[in-house]
């Protein structure tokens, strides 16, 4: 064989798949909040990919283009089996040990186990946006639907994220009503 | 105890630690190691590719 000058690897998106790993990797926790289920998620959306590639525009957002393979590979297989597994391996366990830190920045104990309650329309959407700084119109393409409709889930997501961290902390929703007001704004929070 | 209570987060300021602490979640699944699986499978993948493509086009010159 001759390894060199064959081909040209810079030449094929195929290579780049490798450096997107730990993002998908990382996606695929957030979305199922346990390891094995997230590498099999990982490789099952890597073959897709892999067989799928001839449909990747050179040039434009792999990692949004292999986020969006793992996302659709994560919903079929969750109205498949439809089961609901609250970190049973304990992935963010270690995080757990509460203790109420109240100064002026948010516990991530407490973050976290408010953020493994929401649904997976709202991890996915704050991960998007919030954690990886894609814009709503590429979460929404991402997501498959209007960009209104990334904007106002995220909105949610946020709303029930300060809900559930308020709930936490206990004392705060009855003591200061204002810190309620200013996480659910005009309209309140509506149903996702 | 109630010192702090005074203390309340504007919607701005609960946006900005919501976002630092996605962040920090996110980053904390976040390995830069690929795990030997993966590895595995691409160079597996890769071979097929290779092979493959090595029928299609006959290796030819350099």
């Amino acid at each position: 064989m001759n390894g060199d000058a064959a081909t040209n690897p810079a030449a094929d998106p195929r290579d780049e798949l490798a450096t997107h790993i730990p993002a998908l990797r990382a996606f695929a926790i957030s979305l199922t909040r346990n390891v094995p289920e997230a590498d099999d998620l990982v490789q099952e959306a890597i073959l897709k990919a892999w067989s799928n590639f001839d449909k990747f525009q050179v040039g434009t957002d792999m990692k949004a283009w292999l986020f969006t393979i793992l996302r659709n590979t994560f919903y079929s297989a969750r109205r498949k089996t439809r089961r609901e597994v609250a970190d049973p391996d304990g992935v963010h366990a270690g995080a757990l040990s509460v203790r109420p830190a109240h100064d002026g920045r948010l516990a991530l104990a407490d973050f976290t186990r408010a953020f493994d309650q929401l649904s997976d329309e709202h991890r996915e959407v704050l991960i998007l946006v919030g954690a990886n700084g894609y814009s709503y119109e590429q979460a929404a393409e991402m997501m498959g639907c209007a960009i209104g409709t990334a904007k106002s889930r995220a909105n949610r997501a946020r709303a029930r994220l300060a809900e559930l961290l308020e709930l936490d902390e206990g004392e705060d929703i009855l003591s200061s009503p204002a810190s309620f007001q200013a996480v659910a704004g005009p309209g309140g929070p509506q149903a996702a | 105890m109630a010192q702090e209570m005074t203390e309340e987060k504007s919607k701005p300021a609960l946006r900005r630690d919501i976002d630092e602490n996605l962040k920090r979640v996110y980053e904390s699944a976040l390995e830069p190691e690929i795990p030997d699986r993966f590895k595995a499978l691409l160079a597996q993948l890769k071979a097929q590719q290779d092979g493959a493509q090595q029928n299609a086009v006959k290796e030819d010159s350099q």
